[in-house]
């Protein structure tokens, strides 16, 4: 109990920054899911709503929900343009997309820092949220808790939309087999698009919800990009369940894991990751192994017979 | 009858080789037509030019009066053609209705953003999945189903897009004796207003099903008639012959 009492505060930010992560996370995976773009630019969509929230914030609701239609709406023109930017190279293959994409990062890395400054800046949050409340003794940030519930509503929300209504399942369709989709009468590009703009909206939406937890800064779009990569990797692409998961996992090493090994810091995340990857492999890797001593056992026997 | 899908030397080379060599085709409405011919014959380049999957090299394709030669095959599917694949095509991640929805959405004239709208097409493909025979599989994911089911889901999809004109690419293909017996059940019951035009190596479904029957051989239809015609045609008999003396040599 003592243990869980001193760790309760790192362990709920965890879970602040694992669901800031997912909805970050989410439109990556759901962009790489449904188009194969594996979208490099999208942490720099994430730092432009962030830096949109400081800029336009002053500490008031009705400049906070203007901050979000703001940036969501920022964030959707990107992931349109992104859709049109790639359009081109989209039988070429990922290395080719996400070359493109690695390159409007940093022409939109440039942008935001020639536009907002260099500085980090700091992001007002309404005065309601300024506040902190007592959870089992301890003082934790309003603005956080009110954060993670947000942010659950918003998962809750994409899962519905994508396991649960037809357009998540011609979302899913256009992964698995565009050419089916085009013979329901549905444009796969459309779709496609479509996916982007959503993926787009979320991350500038995220960008400026998340302002006051990961602070707009000249580091941050490409921090956010290498954690929403790990989370997408971890949680397997294109599975928005794994994504969450996966999010939780990393901000939980961010934060609980920092207070328990500080030694190890620098360290925890990547060999998280590491572990992760070896562990599912474990899976994919060892069934193939045991199918191929099976053909040569049966390649031997064959030998054996056709010498007798 | 009036045609309702009009193929004008249509050609498609794929480098030198010729899959497809100036073909004539004309579909009546409410047809039962079936393509048939020996292995790499054009039947299936044909059939995906029609419904736009494959862009022909030249010629011309009209459906009901509009040249499509060109369109997109969303656009097509839109306008009234609807096709199945040889490897059913489903999507196994999502639940047998979603498949069935999906390919209802852009047909459907009830809206789809009112509760009573969505009602209606949600009983609409779930009569559809009856007349297909997967009643109670609604909320199967459409991965599990067996070869059989999924073909019969994938015809399902289809038909829930209210089609004009059916392209059946080898309905019956892998599909076990009983299965053909509910496919032709299910095909015999539709409306006459689809035509449907039919892929099929099963000699005896074209028998049971067809009404017109065109034989294709070198990319080229090698002439079209009644399934009694069809049989007693030397020239058909010799494209088929002259196949098996080949597989018999090889």
């Amino acid at each position: 109990m003592d243990w869980l009492d001193a760790h309760l505060i790192p362990a709920l930010d965890g879970v602040a920054y694992g669901m800031l992560l997912f909805v970050v996370a989410a439109g990556l995976t759901l962009a790489f899911g449904s188009g194969g773009v594996l979208n490099l630019a999208h942490g720099t969509v994430y730092a432009m709503g962030a830096y949109i929230a400081a800029d336009i914030g002053d500490g008031s609701w009705g400049m906070l929900v203007l901050a979000l239609a703001v940036g969501a709406a920022a964030g959707a023109t990107s992931g349109g343009v992104l859709a049109v930017a790639v359009a081109p190279v989209a039988r070429r293959g990922h290395l080719d997309q996400a070359l493109l994409t690695f390159g409007i990062a940093l022409v939109g890395g440039d942008m935001l820092v020639s536009y907002f400054g260099a500085d980090q800046r700091q992001v007002a949050v309404p005065k309601a949220l300024e506040d902190s409340v007592t959870i089992a003794g301890h003082q934790y940030p309003t603005y956080r808790l009110a954060f993670i519930g947000v942010a659950a509503l918003l998962a809750g929300l994409g899962y519905w939309l994508l396991v649960r209504s037809t357009a998540g399942a011609a979302v899913r369709a256009t992964t698995d087999d565009p050419e089916m989709v085009a013979a329901l009468g549905l444009s796969p590009r459309v779709v496609h698009t479509a996916t982007l703009v959503v993926a787009g909206a979320l991350a500038g939406g995220a960008g400026v919800l998340g302002a006051p937890i990961i602070t707009p800064s000249p580091e941050t779009a490409d921090t956010v990009m290498l954690w929403s990569l790990i989370i997408v990797v971890v949680g397997r692409l294109g599975s928005v369940l794994g994504a969450l998961f996966a999010a939780i996992a990393v901000g939980e090493v961010q934060t609980l894991g920092v207070v328990l090994a500080p030694d190890l810091a620098p360290y925890l995340l990547f060999g998280a990751m590491g572990i992760a990857l070896l562990v599912r492999s474990g899976s994919g890797i060892l069934p193939e192994f045991a199918a191929r001593a099976r053909v040569l056992a049966t390649r031997a026997r064959a030998l054996k017979g056709g010498g007798a | 009858m009036t045609d309702l899908l009009t193929v004008t030397e249509l050609t498609r080379s794929y480098g030198s080789f010729v899959a497809l060599d100036r073909a004539d085709l004309t579909v009546a409405e409410g047809a039962r037509h079936a393509l048939i011919g020996p292995n790499g014959a054009g039947k299936t380049t044909l059939l995906n030019l029609i419904a736009g999957t494959d862009l022909a090299t030249s010629g011309r394709i009209a459906f009901a009066g509009r040249d499509i030669t060109w369109q997109r095959p969303h656009r097509r599917s839109r306008g009234g053609i609807a096709r199945t694949f040889q490897h059913p095509s489903v999507v196994p991640v999502a639940t047998v209705l979603d498949n069935v929805l999906l390919g209802a959405w852009h047909h459907h004239t009830a809206a789809p953003w009112r509760r009573a709208g969505r009602r209606r097409i949600a009983d609409d493909c779930r009569a559809i999945l009856e007349t297909v025979g997967l009643t109670g599989l609604e909320h199967r994911q459409a991965g599990e189903l067996s070869h059989g089911r999924r073909r019969m889901l994938d015809l399902a999809v289809a038909l829930a897009g209210r089609p004009r004109l059916l392209l059946l690419d080898e309905p019956a293909a892998g599909l076990t004796d009983a299965d053909v017996t509910v496919l032709l059940a299910v095909l015999r019951d539709l409306s006459d207003d689809v035509a449907v035009l039919l892929v099929e190596h099963n000699l005896d479904v074209v028998a049971a099903f067809a009404r017109t029957v065109t034989v294709l051989h070198h990319g080229r239809p090698l002439v079209t008639g009644t399934p009694a015609e069809i049989q007693a045609d030397p020239a058909v008999r010799e494209a088929y012959l002259g196949r098996r003396k080949v597989a018999e040599t090889a």
